[in-house]
Parts: C-alpha cells; sequence; structure tokens
C-alpha cells in the first residue's frame, strides 16, 4: 500500500526553483533514502512533506488523505514524524519528558496512556540510562538518538531522517545504523536523507536522487550508486 | 531582640513582594514577556474584590474566590487578543503595550473609582497577632508569608510535575519546535497568563487589606516584584522568594536606623545584589 505519493510538486523562492516536478511513491514499511549534493533541495523536500513550506504546484497524498494544504501540526498528528538536521531537543526538560511531550500532544493522549511506550521507545533507542538527565547536558551521538526517539514518540506512521548520521565517528555511526534498522524492522515506513553513504545503503531499499530540485534517479541502491549520470553528477567522477 | 524582630518582620514582608513577582516571574519565565502592567493588574484585582466586598457583603477572601475565575479569564483574554500578537524576536512591542495597558487601567480605574484611597476590610485578622518566642507576630503577615510559600510549591509543582507544566517548559525552551509537536504556544501562554492573574488576585487581597491603595500604586508595586525576580534570577520562583525577602529585610532594617531610608534601603539592596551577581542570585543555567 502506498503511504506517501508526492506528483508534480513544485516550489520556487523567487527566482530560484527549489523543488522542481518532483513525484514519487513510498510504500508503506519501506526505507527510502535521498542522496543529492549540496543544495539540491533535500530538506526543502522535507519540508514540503512536513507543512512546514507549502508546494506551488503539485500535490501530496499521505495515508490515502491529500494534504497538500494541511498545516504542519495537523499533519504531525495525522502521523509524519521528523528529526532535524541539528538536533532541537527541549534543553531543559529531562530525556524522559522531551518524549512525553512529543508523546502526549503528538497524539492527542494523556501522559498514563504514554508512559510505557516513551519507556520501550527510550531503551529501543539506548536512552535509558539518560533518561532523567536533562537533554541540555547530553553529547552529540544522544541529542542524535533523542531527535530520533522524539520523532518515535509521535507514534509516526512515517518516519523523515535529516541527516542523523552527520558528525558521529565511525563507531557512533554503527551504533546509529543499527537503532534505526530496529526501528525499520519493527515497521516504520522511512524516508531518510543522508550524507554518509554506507549508513544509508544499509539500511535503505530504495534510493532517490535530486539535483538541481530535479529526481534523476529512483530505484535499487545499488543500480543507482552504479549509474553513469550519478557518478558524474552527485559523486564528481568523470566516467 | 530588637533586630530579630525586625529581621523576621522583614522576612515576613518578602513573602507580600514573593507574592507581587510571582506571577510577573511565571509569565517572563515562560514567553519572556516583561509585563509592565502587572502592578496596575493587582490594584485592578484589589478594586474588583473591593467592589464584591461591597455589593455582596463578601469577607475580601469570599470575594476573591469569585474574582479568582474572572480575573483568571481576564489574563487568558488578554494574553490570547492582545500580547500574543506582539510577542516576537523584538522586545519593545510588549514593552510598549503592556506600558499602555499600566497608563490605561490606570485611568479607567481613576474614572471609575477616584482617587480616593481604600482599602478591604480585614475585621479582626488585621490587628490579630501570635506569640512566638517572645516575639509578637502579626497574623495577616504569616498568612500573606504562607500563601507566598503555597504559591511556589505548587507552582513548582505545576511546573514539573504536571502535563500542563512540561508543555510551559517546553514551549519555554523552543516555541517553534513545540508546534511542531502538537503543541499550540498561542494557548499555552494564554493559560500562563490565565494561572498569573490566580496569583495577582492573592496578591490583591493582602494588598489590599494590609495597606491603603488607590489606583496610582500599580508602578510602585511593579518596581518591588521587578527587583525580587531580578534579585532572583531569571525564571527561578524560589529565587524570587529569595528576591522579595531580601528587598523586605533590607526595608525594615533601613527603617529600624531610620524611617526615612526604608524604600532606599530596599534598593540599593537590590543593586548591591546586582553588582555581585549580575545575573541574579539562582539564574538559569543556560538562557
Amino acid at each position: 500500500m502506498t503511504i506517501l505519493s508526492l506528483k508534480n510538486v513544485s516550489k520556487s523562492f523567487g527566482a530560484l526553483t527549489v523543488t522542481e516536478d518532483v513525484s514519487f511513491d513510498v510504500v508503506q514499511g519501506q526505507a527510502l533514502g535521498i542522496i543529492g549534493p549540496n543544495g539540491a533541495g533535500k530538506s526543502t523536500l522535507f519540508n514540503l512533506i512536513t507543512g512546514n513550506l507549502t508546494s506551488d504546484a503539485g500535490s501530496i497524498h499521505f495515508d490515502g488523505a491529500d494534504v497538500t494544504r494541511v498545516p504542519p501540526m495537523q499533519r504531525c498528528l495525522s502521523g509524519i514524524g521528523r528529526s532535524f538536521q541539528i538536533p532541537q531537543p527541549f534543553d531543559h526538560l529531562t530525556v524522559f519528558e522531551n518524549l512525553l511531550v512529543a508523546a502526549t500532544h503528538g497524539q492527542s493522549k494523556s501522559e498514563h496512556e504514554v508512559e510505557e511506550d516513551c519507556a520501550r521507545i527510550l531503551e529501543q533507542t539506548e536512552l535509558l540510562d539518560v533518561a532523567n538527565n536533562t537533554a541540555g547536558g547530553l553529547r552529540l551521538l544522544q541529542r542524535k538518538r533523542l531527535e530520533l526517539a522524539r520523532a518515535m514518540a509521535t507514534n509516526p506512521k512515517l518516519l523523515l531522517l535529516d541527516e542523523i548520521a552527520g558528525g558521529l565517528t565511525a563507531a557512533e555511526c554503527t551504533a546509529l545504523i543499527n537503532t534505526i534498522k530496529g526501528l525499520h524492522s519493527s515497521g516504520v515506513t522511512i524516508i531518510w536523507i543522508e550524507h554518509v553513504l554506507h549508513a544509508l545503503t544499509s539500511v535503505v531499499e530504495r534510493l532517490l536522487v535530486l539535483d538541481f530540485g530535479k529526481v534523476i534517479g529512483l530505484g535499487d541502491p545499488d543500480e543507482i550508486m552504479n549509474s553513469r549520470e550519478v557518478k558524474e553528477i552527485y559523486l564528481g567522477i568523470e566516467v | 531582640m530588637i533586630w530579630i524582630d525586625t529581621i523576621i518582620q522583614g522576612v515576613l514582608l518578602g513573602g507580600l513582594y514573593a507574592l507581587f513577582a510571582a506571577g510577573l516571574s511565571l509569565v517572563f519565565g515562560i514567553m519572556r514577556l516583561v509585563n509592565l502592567a502587572h502592578g496596575d493588574l493587582i490594584v485592578f484585582a484589589a478594586y474588583l474584590i473591593l467592589l464584591l466586598v461591597s455589593l455582596l457583603g463578601l469577607s475580601p477572601f469570599l470575594a476573591a474566590i469569585i474574582a479568582a475565575p474572572i480575573m483568571f479569564c481576564v489574563g487568558w483574554a488578554l494574553q490570547r487578543h492582545v500580547l500574543n500578537r506582539v510577542l516576537g524576536p523584538d522586545i519593545l512591542p510588549p514593552l510598549l503595550v503592556t506600558f499602555g495597558l499600566s497608563v490605561v487601567l490606570q485611568n479607567a480605574l481613576l474614572e471609575v473609582f477616584s482617587a480616593d484611597s481604600q482599602r478591604l476590610p480585614a475585621g479582626e485578622i488585621a490587628t490579630a497577632s501570635v506569640q512566638m518566642g517572645g516575639l509578637n507576630l502579626g497574623v495577616l503577615p504569616l498568612l500573606t508569608f504562607a500563601s507566598a510559600i503555597l504559591v511556589i510549591v505548587g507552582l513548582n509543582q505545576l511546573f514539573y510535575r504536571t502535563e500542563l507544566g512540561r508543555a510551559f517548559r517546553a514551549t519555554s525552551d523552543d516555541a517553534v519546535t513545540a508546534g511542531l509537536m502538537g503543541i499550540r504556544p498561542d494557548r499555552i501562554f494564554a493559560t500562563a497568563t490565565a494561572i498569573a492573574m490566580l496569583v495577582v488576585t492573592l496578591a490583591a487581597i493582602y494588598l489590599g487589606m494590609r495597606a491603603n491603595f488607590d489606583p496610582n500604586i500599580g508602578p510602585a508595586r511593579l518596581i518591588y516584584a521587578f527587583e525580587a525576580v531580578i534579585i532572583g534570577g531569571l525564571g527561578s520562583l524560589w529565587g524570587t522568594l529569595v528576591g522579595g525577602i531580601i528587598i523586605g529585610v533590607a526595608q525594615t532594617v533601613g527603617a529600624a536606623i531610620n524611617p526615612e531610608w526604608q524604600i532606599l534601603a530596599g534598593h540599593l539592596a537590590f543593586l548591591l545584589v546586582l553588582l555581585i551577581k549580575p545575573r541574579g542570585l539562582f539564574p538559569r543555567a543556560v538562557d
């Protein structure tokens, strides 16, 4: 079943077109990777999906409904969760409270109903040890994990990850990949923007390549990575 | 002995200042809004209580129970329809709007209630006192202080133990991200101001029972409240109580040395704390 469908979506800022005629579908339970050079419009694409930006043309369907003009909060409630490129936890709240806030307000439930879910997510994302620490004092890997955990706490049908592996050491990156693999195998649909390609390709089943706001490749990760066009444009290799 | 008495009277007076300041501290802590009309809102609440007392023949405490929900709604509406519109990265618009509100409130009260000074009828407790270890402590100052402690304990419980409190703190940290999580910052802010107005109502009872009030005394009360909040460290409620106590003690000690020094001593204590700890005694770790 298709959970997210973009049809001919375009977005411009003045004369600058950042998203041009983008169309793709994501099937439920699938993990889609998005790559592209800096400025290719990857984060803009996420903002269009979460509703932080509205598209100039085209339509976005999520979970059977047209959400093209729906505001971000409603999209969050309908099941689109997101982690940010730069982690933005609530610094003065504890790790557990960060999840509680996201879970209660993101799903319109009482704290009592979501406590167990939050504890389970903390365990999945290996944050149980620091559950009662304030988020402002966390190290980078823990902040990234919290970003992931908080997006999970809204119980999303679709999880958007924005460069979550950037800035981590190799060992930290592996640890984070395992966490994401765990989430994915539990059935969450994922769209993941990432520059750390080995991290991305070890998880996703499909890869989408953006360049100057256009889709220039979509399909099996190995085929995409070996295609001549991608190597030329994205990796800068003369073929 | 007389010095111990003076200091204890000062501590109890500090309770009153902490009550003046708690609402201000709450609102500033959550939305970084400096409400210049805070003192006038206390005076407004005192007149509302006075009106209920004289119309219905109630005691001030009963009248305050009726006034509290009215003030709650006033706070909600004020934030939702006026102050939310001017909140933003620029600190000047909210300052101007609350300053304007202060002027409007003072003149409206002057028009309706005249410049005559008023007092809430406290009855017997106005002069009642209890003996404690050779000291005579007024029941009303003790009640004021106990109310201040209750308010601060209550607000801290609200902040750290409830779902609403977590939403307050999350919005205070980052209103935009909180919005993405499904929190409505405009409603959170309105609720915070509404709760602050409950504290204002409580402060108004003691303001009106302990001394005379008229439409123009708001700004002077605002100064004490500001000093208490700043001495304590912005956003810290227990700090606000400590700040109130420091000003209270400085004032009574100053007055004991020379009655003309009462107000000056309080302001000097404030300046002294600012010299030594510019961010207040208990600043939040990162702001």
